[in-house]
């Protein structure tokens, strides 16, 4: 793992994998749409508004990826102190919100025509709005304090504390009576989703899923970039004689 | 033991008391994390006048409607409950579907409901592969 960890190493591998990544990502998205909106059939009982779970559901599964990698991420850095872990986490963190607020947004609008609601505090809608909360205590925490590393090191506890809320979204349905429906993907049995409509979901979820990895290195060049800068800055001031004013 | 290592049991340790400590909270808060109660459950309890959700499937044959009027049973297939409600039932409200109804259950053991919302299933098919279910005697029911 020690070889991973350099920032010029990670650098090279990303830019060499990006251009790759990128036009795969805007493949399955573009063939994703087109079986979600126009190739596949409407639902027996929900009709068209079916569509609406070709986003949603995918944005769902991202949004606990994205926790449970900002997780992971967070652990290596507190325990390894590795940085480019840290900014791993950091940079995952917007893109899991997003995707977590995509997912309660179209949820809500499919809400409203089908169960008659546009919300229920059940115990699913309930875990996911808390995984939006997550999110968000995160970004805050990680800039609230004047110390960076301070910041860095309460926002990685709290995404481990948060943590404990992922398994609790994914197994709510099964736990507890919800007006959210259970499973229909990822349980025992098989998919109770017809092939037909199963192949545009897992043709997004791919697409989600890279888009992510295009966004991570996105953000991981710029914050290394202005690391960088940063640097050459103080160096700069350094050698200009010591004069510690900007 | 190197600081990495004491580091690493320490968030070991540390998520595995967290994760102990929500599965208790959790268990010790189930009958309130529940968003419905079954007909059963309300058999059980009989809490009159409570304001409380119930959840299960409209009986066949039991939807009566007058107007805006309409009145049905909701059952789990163990008990049974009569519901009556004013106002514009969901599109997917039909006999056999499921249904979480918001409202109190009146002295007369009827439940007097002031919200329906429909419950979705995890199925999801095109229209003509459930018809040829249906034509071919496999379906097993809508909401189960």
């Amino acid at each position: 793992m020690h070889r991973f960890a350099n920032p010029a190493r990670f650098l090279r591998i990303a830019s060499a994998l990006f251009p790759w990544v990128s036009v795969l990502c805007a493949l399955s998205l573009a063939a994703g749409l087109w079986f979600a909106l126009a190739a596949s059939p409407a639902d027996y009982q929900q009709g068209d508004s079916v569509r609406i779970m070709y986003v949603h559901v995918p944005a769902a599964w991202m949004g606990m990826f994205c926790y449970s990698a900002m997780a992971l991420f967070s652990a290596v850095a507190l325990i390894w102190k590795h940085p480019l872990a840290d900014l791993l986490a950091r940079a995952t963190a917007p893109i899991g919100a997003a995707f977590t607020f995509l997912c309660l947004v179209s949820g809500s609008l499919w809400g409203r025509p089908m169960w008659g609601t546009w919300w229920a505090w059940d115990a699913r809608l309930t875990s996911m709005l808390i995984l939006l909360f997550l999110y968000l205590g995160y970004m805050a925490l990680a800039d609230a304090f004047d110390d960076p590393e301070r910041g860095r090191k309460s926002a990685a506890i709290l995404a481990l504390v948060g943590f404990v809320n992922v398994p609790v979204i994914k197994w709510s349905v099964d736990w507890w009576n919800t007006l959210h429906q259970p499973a229909s993907v990822i349980k025992r049995g098989g998919p109770a989703i017809d092939s037909s409509m199963l192949l545009p979901l897992l043709l997004m979820a791919i697409g989600f899923q890279l888009y992510y990895v295009v966004v991570l290195i996105l953000r991981v060049r710029a914050e290394i970039a202005e690391a960088k800068i940063r640097t050459l800055r103080l160096a700069a001031i350094h050698a200009a004689g010591g004069d510690d004013s900007p | 033991m190197t600081r990495k290592r004491r580091r690493l049991y320490f968030v070991l340790l540390g998520m595995l008391v967290l994760g102990g400590a929500t599965a208790l909270v959790l268990t010790a808060l189930k009958d309130n994390l529940v968003y419905f109660y079954s007909p059963s459950d309300l058999a059980a309890k009989a809490v009159a006048g409570r304001r409380m959700r119930i959840g299960g499937l409209v009986e066949e044959g039991s939807v009566v409607k007058d107007g805006t009027q309409a009145r049905f049973k909701v059952t789990d297939l163990a008990h049974d409950v009569g519901v009556r409600y004013t106002g514009v039932l969901p599109d997917l409200f039909r006999e056999g579907q499921g249904v979480v109804i918001e409202g109190r259950l009146g002295t007369d053991g009827v439940f007097d409901a002031s919200e329906v919302l429909a419950k979705h299933d995890e199925k999801y098919m095109p229209k003509d592969v459930a018809d040829s279910l249906k034509k071919a005697g496999q379906w097993k029911g809508e909401a189960r």
